[in-house]
């Protein structure tokens, strides 16, 4: 039988069937073996104690990489922090990565940066490979053809004790997006244009491989935006069949193979396809050409529009439930229906994250900003994905676009996608941010977040209110 | 772990979908480094509203949480089960659940419990209606019961992998040790230019 991509990835790296007897028992799900685990400091302390108090040790500390991400600052600051839970916990950080023989990028070193950036930067994600990570946006890491999906701190724990994951194979499905994107759409507004359509849980228990004409013809950069979000439309994961664009992108990487290893991975990856009429469990087919720049008005993903639409009124759906969350939604964001989403006043920009902190989210951002100053009334940030993305960026003047307009140029981190750091958006005020949510106090304490791309982020911090760059003047 | 076979008590109504992580335990809290003591973090912010469901002295002492569709949706943070569990919760009763979270609530001890809508909606009603009411999640035979609410031995899905170590109390990370042949023979076929990190 034609196999999926998915399923084929995921039957190169099963141990123990679900439903075969073993020595402990008859097994409940299928056992996986991890090819990569990627750690950060949030989600990964307890479960380094729990090896600790068990006497257990990491099977395989080679195969464990973590940085620091979630709540270092981006002005620049050093150990020891201000902010003294902060401090602690990245101490823990060390001392566990010290301990347990595991590479740590902490803040202040080159290698630093959000997680689900640094592992494509250094060539550690590639084609095939399962990733796993104690965070939901590893689902990243799928634009490489891998199978990449976060967990929680105790199966963070089971890793690094056994280097796999019990877990039952969750069902496929495919979206399809044919067509081309309109020149000013990016792979930011095509995700969230995604979710609207598919609906928050419209991918629940499924890996969802993006296909088609539109996701082939994305950079690298592109795709890992589209499979971030995929956990935004409930999906365990998401993925993209690695081409020429993969291949290209991996070549050379710190930790990419070469001379006869990269010849012999290059045929093995070749053939990680969907094989032709293999049958999906659940497939949605999507327009490119009609998606428009996108903006959240609510406070889920799903909850989005274009920009040349309104706010809706709640009394337009059918379903209550849908009705009562718009209403919520309306009532934490100050919005009245009707409102068109160009009249949402913006005072606070952020334009970074695991979705959009990558060097061309920069570049993009910055060619919108060039020769153009920053409204008044908002405060403007600029987080680069990681240490490398930063230094890249200066070496080409990026920052220097972005100062200029009057942006600030921060340190690598999560920034104001987790509004745990310092970086917070102000209560009861408006947010355009290339982040992954727009949850109640997400952002911070009261703050309205609107999910949008960086050049729809940086056309607002201009106009002072959400904009895409089409209307900015020539 | 304990085994976790049933579990009784009053019920806590909490009728939204789509409740995510951040409002479970919002995210500071997660720059503890322990496992326990979220009590106080568990929804903070909608806490902060004194009529909040949670807030109801009526509500003291309940053990089960009856929520809407896609409960905790959004970050893969354990510090959510952790909170709920701290609060007192045991098990959590839903039409559906985000996968991660589904996942993450049995490692912590307690019971997602995915029922039909109807029967989540007849449980919300009459847990709201009363909040006396009992409710009883039997894990073994993973079937729900609420008198109050007309609903006797309706069937929940929980997935046989967190059914067998709730129910068995079983430490997943010994299950998956005595496996070590076999992990050790699939590390052997591993290709050779596989990425590797530098251990130290």
């Amino acid at each position: 039988m034609a196999t999926t991509l998915a399923d084929a990835i995921w039957d190169r790296h099963v141990i123990e069937r679900a439903g075969a007897h073993g020595p402990a028992g008859r097994a409940s799900a299928d056992l996986l073996y991890v090819d990569l685990h990627l750690l950060h400091e949030l989600t990964s302390p307890q479960a380094f104690e729990g090896l600790r108090a068990a006497g257990r040790s990491v099977r395989r500390p080679d195969l464990s990489v973590a940085t620091a991400d979630h709540n270092v600052p981006t002005d620049g600051s050093r150990l020891p922090l201000a902010d003294r839970a902060a401090d602690r916990q990245l101490r823990v950080q060390i001392d566990n990565c010290r301990e347990f023989g595991v590479e740590l990028h902490p803040l202040g070193s080159p290698g630093q940066g959000v997680v689900h950036v640094i592992g494509p930067e250094l060539g550690l994600v590639q084609p095939g490979m399962t990733v796993v990570c104690g965070d939901s946006h590893t689902a990243t890491l799928g634009a490489f053809g891998a199978i990449a999906f976060g967990i929680g701190t105790s199966q963070v724990e089971h890793v690094l004790a056994t280097q796999t994951i019990r877990m039952a194979r969750p069902s496929t499905m495919a979206v399809t997006v044919n067509g081309a994107l309109r020149p000013g759409v990016t792979a930011k507004d095509l995700t969230l244009a995604v979710i609207a359509r598919i609906g928050t849980g419209g991918g629940t228990g499924t890996l969802i491989e993006y296909r088609g004409a539109a996701i082939e013809a994305l950079p690298m950069s592109g795709r890992m935006t589209v499979c971030n979000m995929a956990i935004e439309a409930g999906a365990r994961a998401g993925l993209i069949a690695p081409d020429d664009t993969t291949f290209a992108y991996l070549e050379g990487r710190e930790r990419s193979p070469r001379g006869a290893l990269w010849e012999r991975a290059l045929d093995d990856w070749r053939t990680l396809r969907t094989e032709p009429g293999a049958a999906f469990d659940r497939e949605a087919v999507i327009d490119a050409s009609a998606v428009a720049p996108q903006v959240s008005w609510g406070t889920n993903p799903g909850q989005t529009v274009g920009v040349d639409g309104a706010v809706p009124d709640p009394a337009s759906f059918a379903d209550p439930a849908e009705r009562a969350a718009a209403e919520r939604a309306l009532a934490y964001m100050g919005l009245a229906p009707g409102t068109a989403m160009r009249d949402v006043p913006i005072s606070t920009v952020f334009i970074g994250s695991c979705t959009n902190g990558r060097l061309d989210d920069l570049r993009a951002a910055a060619g919108v900003l060039r020769g153009r100053r920053v409204h008044g009334r908002v405060r403007a940030l600029a987080v680069p994905g990681s240490s490398e993305v930063k230094r890249q960026a200066e070496a080409e003047g990026l920052d220097a676009v972005f100062r200029a307009a009057g942006f600030e140029w921060r340190s690598s981190g999560c920034s104001m996608c987790v509004g745990m750091n310092g970086d917070t958006v102000p209560p009861g005020t408006h947010s355009a941010s290339t982040s992954n949510r727009n949850f109640e106090g997400r952002q911070g304490p009261g703050a309205r977040t609107h999910l949008v791309s960086p050049e729809t982020a940086a056309a607002s911090a201009v106009t002072g209110h959400l904009a895409c760059a089409a209307d900015l003047p020539s | 772990m304990d085994p976790v076979t049933r579990v009784t008590g009053r019920a806590v109504p909490l009728d939204r979908g789509d409740v995510d992580t951040d409002q479970i335990i919002p995210a500071p809290w997660m720059k503890r480094v322990e496992r326990t003591g979220y009590a106080d973090g568990l929804f903070e912010k909608w806490r902060a509203d004194p009529s909040f469901v949670l807030n109801r002295p009526e509500r003291s002492g309940a053990t089960i949480l009856v929520t809407g569709p896609n409960f905790g949706c959004g970050s893969s943070r354990e510090h959510a089960p952790w909170a709920l569990r701290d609060h007192g919760f045991r098990a959590i009763v839903a039409p559906s659940f985000a996968d991660i979270f589904r996942g993450n609530l049995p490692n912590s001890g307690l019971v997602p419990a995915e029922a039909a809508p109807d029967v989540v909606a007849a449980l919300m009603r009459a847990t709201t209606d009363d909040p006396a009411a009992t409710v009883t999640v039997d894990v073994a035979s993973r079937t729900l019961d609420c008198p109050a609410a007309g609903v006797r031995a309706e069937p929940f899905s929980l997935d046989d992998s967190a059914h067998h170590r709730l129910v068995n109390g079983l430490d997943e990370i010994d299950l998956t040790l005595a496996l070590a042949d076999r992990i050790a023979a699939h590390e052997r076929t591993r290709p050779a230019w596989l990425p590797k990190g530098r251990s130290t």
